[in-house]
């Protein structure tokens, strides 16, 4: 690859007719592409990285002094920190636990000849689609205590969903798991149609009964895809911000990134709160990787 | 100890028929191949017989009883797939293990068993590796271990070697045939390769768009072929087919192809025959092989003068096509016979490989001379 040069068009090409030229292209697309991530994603993570030890106050003109690594030091030796971090922990682990075993389930559904089953699973991947700020926005309303659906249908009287602190997380979870679920089933479904159709003849001439082949051969072969969906899910779960902070404002259901933006924007502390990103960033980066290794390892069977 | 039986089995895809009333009956420890080209209902015969494709009609029977209702896992049957099938996620040893394990016996139990089936196909030495990591000479016999291991009732297998090149496809169908005298289980095998089904078979049972058409032993098939499509079908090179008159002459018969001024003689019991078959002149067909046609170079009693058309030398022997009236008859003759294309030579048909046909049914008229 090293002695890949840009070049010149063969006059005779389809991208000479089309009128564009490698360096064309490069300097039509990639050029401000990269230009744009520099200055809107590159620069300011760098940009914060050097705020993380300062105890710059954007709202305030005092110029920033140099604190060293006080905010790591005095960040991590917060107690309140550490229980976010923990409702995190428990919102990402039943979020996305949710998500597989619905996500999973609806695919093993409709992998099989079903009729609609298109218009089937493009209905199902319907609330992936909407926004966030929507979704919590439905949400909010249906689980309203007094005349939400949720309660009507279930018989649940005046159940408190948003307001009771021990349900709180779990009905931001159940929100999270409906909006996401289709995407897990999504991938599943491609893991799932991948996997050859005489496999399972084979395994049902070798008289495996249905639970040995699913844990034998369904699971093995679509676990990759299925590591794929859930590295994706736990990440967007851990810096969730949009449904939670939408849905309720308990002290229960404060989840890191909501922590992060009280103290960014509420309390404007901002050097403090870029060493809370970084650390954030850094969780999330070796969650992923122990995932990734893993993956690397179920791929090579 | 395992007999099959078909009974009057049907079975459609929508609205075609693709197994048309078929009848067998495969006894214990037989080897039995299925022949016929793609899209003849074999390998629809061999899924219904594993328990993959359910039936429109009649009875499958193992061992006397009626297993068309039963699951594939139900009716202990082992098969070996066209495309081996293997678990791509499992080790060799594992994949041989499968259907021991699927039926939960004991650690200790399987590993002798996978370890002797492996010795017996001489793959020990591959258990660790990944099917990814085979050949697919390997690949086959890591997928015959597979179905060995069960000591299954019957081995179903289609087209098993199908998929290798010629030389493993040799070497592989004498290590089927080893295997079988070895273990003696009740066997069908599928395939559209008449050479791999003479070499293997006790039986063969040659089918042609969903209808069976003889059964008999790869010598009975060879040598008394039931109609038209087993003569053509069996056999390399083909058997040569054409349309034939019969007139009494002298002493003997005379068999002129068409066009031919002059008929090739034949004893005159054949018109007896013919007679008592009761098949009009017009619809009467001569078949024979190359190797039934017999050439001189020199004029002989009984001898008609040919034209040597086109010479195909295969090593061993050579394929003449010599010019009758307008057909082309192909003779089997020894290497370098025939010197040139263009060549006069003459040519005699062995009466005792020469087959009668009804062309308007197809089939035998069953002259023996």
């Amino acid at each position: 690859m090293a002695t890949a040069v840009m070049t010149t068009l063969d006059p005779k090409s389809r991208s000479a007719a089309r009128g564009m030229s490698d360096l064309t292209i490069r300097n039509l697309f990639i050029i401000p592409t990269i230009v744009f991530l520099i200055v809107f994603n590159i620069f300011p993570l760098i940009y914060s990285l050097g705020y993380s030890f300062t105890d710059f106050r954007a709202s305030s003109p005092a110029a920033a002094n140099f604190v060293g690594l006080q905010n790591y030091r005095e960040l991590l030796n917060d107690p309140f920190i550490w229980s976010n971090f923990a409702i995190t922990a428990k919102y990402v682990i039943v979020s996305v636990v949710g998500q597989v075993i619905v996500g999973f389930g609806v695919a093993l559904l409709l992998n099989r000849d079903i009729p609609l089953k298109g218009l089937l699973t493009t209905l199902l991947l319907l609330p992936m689609m909407l926004s966030m700020a929507v979704v919590g926005l439905f949400w909010k309303l249906l689980y309203d205590p007094s005349f939400g659906i949720i309660n009507y249908t279930l018989g649940l009287g005046s159940f408190e969903w948003l307001s009771n602190p021990d349900m709180a997380l779990y009905a931001v979870a159940i929100t999270d798991i409906w909006m996401w679920s289709p995407f897990v089933m999504l991938l599943s479904l491609a893991g799932l149609s991948a996997v050859p159709k005489h496999l399972y003849e084979a395994a049902a001439i070798d008289r495996a009964g249905s639970f040995y082949t699913f844990f034998r051969i369904t699971l093995p072969l679509v676990a990759p895809i299925l590591m794929i969906a859930i590295i994706f899910r736990t990440m967007e779960a851990f810096k969730t911000f949009d449904l939670a902070y939408i849905l309720t404002s308990q002290p229960t259901t404060e989840v890191i990134s909501i922590r992060l933006y009280k103290m960014a924007f509420q309390e404007w502390q901002t050097g403090r709160s870029c060493a809370l990103a970084y650390i954030v960033l850094i969780m999330i980066l070796a969650i992923t990787n122990i995932y990734v290794k893993y993956l690397n390892k179920v791929k090579e069977r | 100890m395992t007999q099959i039986e078909l009974r009057g089995v049907q079975k459609f895809f929508g609205a075609v028929q693709v197994i048309k009333d078929l009848n067998l009956k495969i006894d214990d420890n037989e080897f039995i191949v299925l022949l016929g080209q793609s899209g003849c209902g074999k390998t629809t015969t061999l899924r219904a017989i594993a328990g993959l494709e359910t039936i429109d009609g009649g009875d499958v029977l193992i061992d006397g009883k009626p297993v068309q209702h039963l699951k594939a896992a139900d009716r202990d049957i082992a098969m070996v797939f066209q495309s081996f099938s293997l678990y791509p996620h499992m080790s060799v040893y594992e994949n041989i293990a499968f259907p021991l394990r699927a039926t939960r016996k004991s650690t200790a139990e399987i590993d002798g068993e996978v370890r002797s089936v492996a010795k017996v196909l001489q793959i020990t030495d591959l258990l660790g590796k990944k099917p990814s990591a085979l050949s697919g000479g390997d690949m086959q016999r890591v997928a015959m271990g597979r179905a060995l291991v069960r000591r299954p009732k019957a081995m179903l297998m289609d087209e098993p070697i199908g998929a290798l090149d010629a030389k493993l496809r040799e070497e592989m169908r004498a290590e089927i045939k080893r295997l079988h005298i070895k273990q003696g289980s009740t066997t069908i095998y599928v395939t559209h390769d008449q050479i791999e089904a003479m070499s293997l078979a006790d039986r063969i049972v040659i089918m042609h768009e969903g209808v069976l058409q003889q059964v008999g032993s790869p010598s009975e098939v060879y040598t008394r072929p039931a109609n038209l499509f087993v003569a053509q079908f069996v056999g390399s090179p083909v058997m040569n087919v054409a349309n034939a008159a019969v007139t009494m002459n002298g002493s003997g018969a005379r068999v002129a192809v068409d066009g031919a001024a002059e008929g090739f003689l034949f004893p005159a019991e054949l018109v007896g025959q013919l007679d008592a078959a009761n098949v009009g002149q017009d619809r009467l067909a001569l078949g024979i092989r190359p190797e039934g046609v017999m050439v001189s170079r020199e004029a002989a009693d009984g001898y008609l003068p040919v034209e040597a058309h086109i010479i195909e030398p295969l090593g061993s022997y050579d394929i003449v096509d010599l010019k009758v009236g307008t057909q082309m008859l192909r003779a089997r003759t020894r290497s370098g016979f025939v010197g040139k294309p263009g060549a006069q030579v003459f040519a005699k048909l062995d009466p005792a490989q020469a087959h009668f046909f009804d062309t308007t049914s197809g089939k035998s008229l069953g002259v023996r001379l």
